[in-house]
C-alpha cells in the first residue's frame, strides 16, 4: 500500500520507519529543511521538503493515488486542515489523525475525520488496564541494576489473603520488605500472616515484575 | 449585534474597535502568546482604549473556552489569527457545533481559502484582496476599489486621533 506521513517529527518518523519495513511504500511530507535531510539521511529518498497543509505539496506527494493519509504533527489544527485537504482536493479514501489534545476527538469526528488516534488516550487506556483494583504498581526501579520496588495492596480473595509471607509462590530472589498495615510498619518474616488491606512492598528483579503479580493476585 | 473575534492582532483589533463603537457586543479571544508576567499589558495591545467588550484570554480553538466568549448567543464569529489552520478550525467549530449563521475566516493561502468557500465556510484571503486592490490601482481601475479604500482611509483617520490613555 502507499502512504503519505504529514509531519517528520518523532511520531512521523518512527511510523514511517515501521511502514517501510512492513514493506509499504511511503513519502513523508517535512517542512523544516533541517530535519527533512536528517530523516532522508536514516529513511532514504522518501522525503518531500514542503509544507503538507498546502494542496500543492499533497499533489506533488501523490495524495491523489496513496491508500491514506496519516497527519502526526503536534498542531491539531494543522492535522485537521491537512486530513481535510486529502480529503476533499486529492480525493484520498482514508485520512487519518494525530489528536494531541484529547478534547479534539469529538470535534475532528464532527468535522468529518472519522479516524483518529490520540497518544494520550492510548496511553490511558494502557495505564488503567494495568492497575486493577486491587492496586500494584512498580514504584521506581533500583540505580544500578535490573531490579525495582513493587507497592502491592493485599485484595479479598486473592492468594495471599490470610495467608503467611512463605507460602507466597514469589519468583527466586524476590522479598517482601515492609508490610504497612494501619498505618504502622511492620517488619515481616516468613511466618508473618497478610490481611486484607496490608500494603507490602516487594523488592524484586524487573524481569519476574508479572510473577510476583500472579503470586500476589492469581 | 453580538459578535466573537478570535485572534487579536491588528485586523481583529481593529474590527473589534469598529464594531464597539458603532454600540455591538463584541468578546474578542486571544491566547497568551508571550510571557505571562509582561503578558497582561501586550495581550490586548491592539484594543483601542476605549473598547467596552470582553477580552477573553483562551485558545480559540478550545469549546469551553469558545462557550465562555458566549458563541452559543453570538451572531457572527471571525476568526481572524495569524495561523490559516487554526481559523478553518475555530470557523468549523462555530458553523458546525455551535451553529453560527455569519462565520468567517481570514485564511492567507488563496488555495485553502478557495477549497474551504466550497465547504460551506466563508474565507477571505488577504493575499487575493490585497493583491487585486493593488492590481486595480496600478491599472488605474477606479470602480474596483475606491469605496473600499474611502471607508479605509476614513477609519484610519479616526484611529490616528483616538485619544491614548497615559499611565
Amino acid at each position: 500500500m502507499y502512504f503519505v506521513v504529514a509531519g517528520a517529527g518523532e511520531v512521523g518518523f518512527h511510523l514511517s520507519q515501521a511502514l517501510l519495513e512492513a514493506g509499504h511504500e511511503v513519502t513523508v511530507i517535512e517542512a523544516d529543511r533541517r530535519r527533512a535531510s536528517f530523516v532522508q539521511e536514516k529513511l532514504g529518498s522518501i522525503v518531500l521538503n514542503a509544507a503538507a497543509d498546502e494542496g500543492r505539496a499533497q499533489m506533488e506527494a501523490g495524495c491523489s493515488r496513496a491508500d491514506a493519509v496519516i497527519a502526526v504533527t503536534g498542531d491539531d489544527a494543522k492535522n485537521l486542515v491537512i486530513c481535510q485537504l486529502a480529503k476533499h482536493k486529492c480525493r484520498t479514501p482514508r485520512v487519518i489523525a494525530r489528536v494531541n489534545n484529547p478534547k479534539n476527538e469529538i470535534v475532528f469526528k464532527t468535522l468529518g475525520i472519522d479516524e483518529t488516534v490520540s497518544s494520550t488516550r492510548v496511553l490511558m487506556g494502557v495505564i488503567e488496564q494495568e492497575l486493577p483494583s486491587g492496586g500494584f504498581m512498580p514504584l521506581m526501579p533500583l540505580a544500578g541494576s535490573a531490579n525495582e520496588v513493587i507497592e502491592a495492596e493485599i485484595a479479598s480473595g486473592t492468594p495471599p489473603a490470610g495467608k503467611t509471607i512463605g507460602s507466597l509462590r514469589l519468583p527466586t530472589g524476590a522479598l517482601v520488605g515492609v508490610v504497612v498495615r494501619r498505618g504502622k510498619l511492620l517488619h515481616p518474616d516468613e511466618d508473618t500472616k497478610l490481611e486484607v488491606g496490608d500494603r507490602v512492598i516487594v523488592f524484586s528483579a524487573t524481569a519476574s515484575e508479572s510473577e510476583v503479580r500472579k503470586a500476589l493476585f492469581g | 449585534m453580538n459578535v466573537v473575534i478570535v485572534g487579536c492582532g491588528r485586523v481583529g483589533g481593529f474590527l473589534a474597535g469598529l464594531l464597539d463603537s458603532e454600540g455591538h457586543h463584541v468578546s474578542v479571544v486571544d491566547i497568551a502568546a508571550i510571557s505571562p508576567a509582561r503578558a497582561e499589558r501586550a495581550w490586548f495591545q491592539h484594543l483601542p482604549s476605549s473598547f467596552k467588550g470582553e477580552p477573553i484570554l483562551g485558545d480559540g480553538t478550545d469549546l469551553e473556552v469558545l462557550r465562555q466568549a458566549g458563541i452559543e448567543q453570538a451572531d457572527a464569529v471571525l476568526a481572524l489569527t495569524e495561523g490559516d489552520n487554526r481559523n478553518l478550525m475555530t470557523a468549523q467549530i462555530a458553523k458546525k457545533i455551535f451553529g453560527v449563521k455569519r462565520v468567517i475566516a481570514k485564511v492567507n493561502d488563496p488555495v485553502r481559502a478557495q477549497m474551504y468557500r466550497q465547504m460551506g465556510i466563508d474565507t477571505l484571503s488577504r493575499t487575493s484582496i490585497l493583491g487585486t486592490l493593488l492590481f486595480a490601482m496600478l491599472m488605474e481601475d477606479r470602480e474596483v476599489g475606491e469605496v473600499l479604500v474611502r471607508k479605509a482611509l476614513a477609519h484610519e483617520e479616526e484611529i490616528a486621533h483616538e485619544p491614548v490613555k497615559v499611565r
